[in-house]
């Protein structure tokens, strides 16, 4: 990568480029559907394309290309979670990330500086002491530390809250990091297109056309295309679509909102966050603290924001670093989660035949991108879900299999 | 601020309200429906009657509120609906 940098500086004459091809005209059919033009969307394609050989593959996108939550998160990435299966994929997730900027020779600014969640409680440290050890035992980073590592790791945090909440101690996961979430898109979407595969903005999937409980036409505002197989990563209309295809999804959806400030000197190096608080902040590259919590009260599909809601994070963030009160908010938006029952996704097939899900992914799917599109294009391509994502199925809720991560969930990303 | 009309208490500041979830169609007492009564609740782009809760005098009623709008359509105790 540096080496092809220099190579391109040396240059003479630069030829212009550009990363994503324009719309191309929709052909009459291909072997691969993707409903969702996102970073799980994209990363599936390409690994379609370059670990399958299949390149005859559509990404459709309503809007903009990762215009949706992969626009919207908070770019953390972890797996310090729970469950075994859920542990054993996201790290899966986090070594792909690791090697994503040399994979793709697209820089996605990947940094891994590690996750700090505080406990204000011994209630909130009894259930770190669970995810420690689990994480231990899946070969993950993940340990307590007490309110002394906490004031090592992070000085400027402030450890007694006015008494009210004050520091007991914490769960510091060396694994957890940072990465560019645009970069991360237009990386596998340039390197998609390059094998071949088609990108499809601003074009809507309004419906299918059914032969049995197989698809064989998405049918969109551009015109009618057959479809080998389908596969639907579509973030807060996962239940809108897959209604469309003739099913329903254990799925409410609810927004989230965030928040950056203007750009500050770097003073918080890690990933903070607060469970008892509901918030966690991190400063991007940009020295920007972005500010996340958790999700608004009630259901909705509307992005529009809330005072109540950002009152409610910058008083979290004031509790952790009160020297940020004078500190002005550049930014703030909203995105439409889909929240599934256990607070984990839902992958692999669906009452379909030639039909795959990768949807359910709430506010925790961007960590998840790699490795979800690295599995869910195995399953695609080989008709068979892989080990990984198996105990992610559908069925699972008929079967009261959940993989609960709801406590290694909310607003610890 | 945004305003709930609680059918006791009159137009409240949300915050004093607790959300309870959409109003089920599925039964967990019928045993066909126990896993859609669990797992499957209502998402709909449009109206959605939910429970609600105001909280400082404990009035739980049912409000039908637009989940694209945000906007708050009718409320009324249970039961009760008017016409």
């Amino acid at each position: 990568m540096p080496l092809t940098l220099l190579r391109y500086g040396l240059r003479p004459r630069h030829v212009s480029f550009r990363d994503i091809p324009p719309t191309p005209e929709l052909k009459r059919g291909y072997d691969v559907v993707i409903i969702g033009g996102g970073g799980h969307g994209l990363a599936a394609a390409y690994y379609l394309g370059k670990a399958h050989g299949i390149r005859n593959v559509a990404v459709l996108e309503k809007g903009y290309l990762a215009g949706g939550n992969t626009a919207r998160n908070t770019t953390t990435i972890r797996s310090n979670y729970l469950t075994e299966e859920s542990i054993r994929f996201y790290k899966e997730g986090v070594g792909l990330f690791a090697t994503m900027s040399d994979d793709l020779g697209f820089n996605i600014m990947f940094s891994q500086r590690g996750q700090l969640t505080l406990a204000h409680s011994e209630g909130a440290l009894r259930s770190f002491h669970l995810r420690a050890e689990m994480g231990k035992h899946m070969g993950t980073r993940t340990e307590v530390v007490d309110a002394k590592t906490v004031r090592d790791l992070c000085p400027h945090v402030n450890l007694d809250l006015g008494g009210l909440h004050e520091v007991t101690g914490g769960l510091w996961h060396a694994d957890g990091g940072t990465a560019r979430h645009d970069a991360v898109a237009w990386g596998y979407a340039k390197r998609a297109a390059e094998l071949g595969v088609e990108i499809h903005q601003r074009t809507e999937v309004t419906g299918f056309r059914k032969a049995g409980d197989r698809v064989t036409h998405v049918v969109t505002g551009r015109g009618e295309i057959a479809a080998g197989q389908v596969l639907q990563a579509v973030g807060g209309l996962n239940g809108q679509v897959a209604e469309m295809a003739g099913f329903r999804l254990p799925i409410r959806c609810f927004p989230l909102q965030a928040m950056v400030t203007q750009p500050l000197k770097p003073f918080l190096d890690i990933l903070l966050s607060s469970a008892d608080l509901h918030t966690y902040l991190v400063q991007s590259s940009r020295g920007e603290i972005v500010i996340g919590g958790g999700s608004d009260p009630y259901q909705l599909a509307s992005t529009r924001s809330t005072l109540d809601q950002k009152e409610h994070l910058a008083e979290g963030a004031l509790h952790l670093f009160p020297f940020l009160h004078q500190v002005k908010l550049l930014r703030q938006w909203t995105g439409i989660t889909d929240m599934t029952p256990d607070y984990s996704p839902i992958m692999g097939a669906s009452p379909l035949q030639n039909y795959w899900l990768d949807c359910g992914w709430g506010t925790w799917g961007f960590k998840a991108t790699p490795v979800a599109g690295k599995r869910m294009a195995e399953a695609v391509a080989t008709g068979r879900v892989p080990d990984l994502l198996r105990p992610f199925d559908l069925r699972r809720f008929d079967r009261f299999a959940l993989v609960n991560e709801m406590g290694a969930t909310a607003a610890s990303h | 601020m945004k305003l709930l009309t609680c059918p006791i208490n009159g137009p409240r500041n949300i915050t004093e309200f607790q959300y309870l979830g959409p109003v089920r169609g599925a039964s967990a007492e019928r045993a066909g429906e126990l896993v859609e009564a669990l797992f499957y609740h209502e998402n709909p782009l449009g109206p959605l009657k939910e429970w609600w809760r105001h909280t400082p005098s404990n009035t739980v009623f049912i409000a039908e509120r637009h989940t694209v709008s945000d906007e708050i359509l009718a409320t009324w105790l249970p039961n009760r609906r008017p016409d």
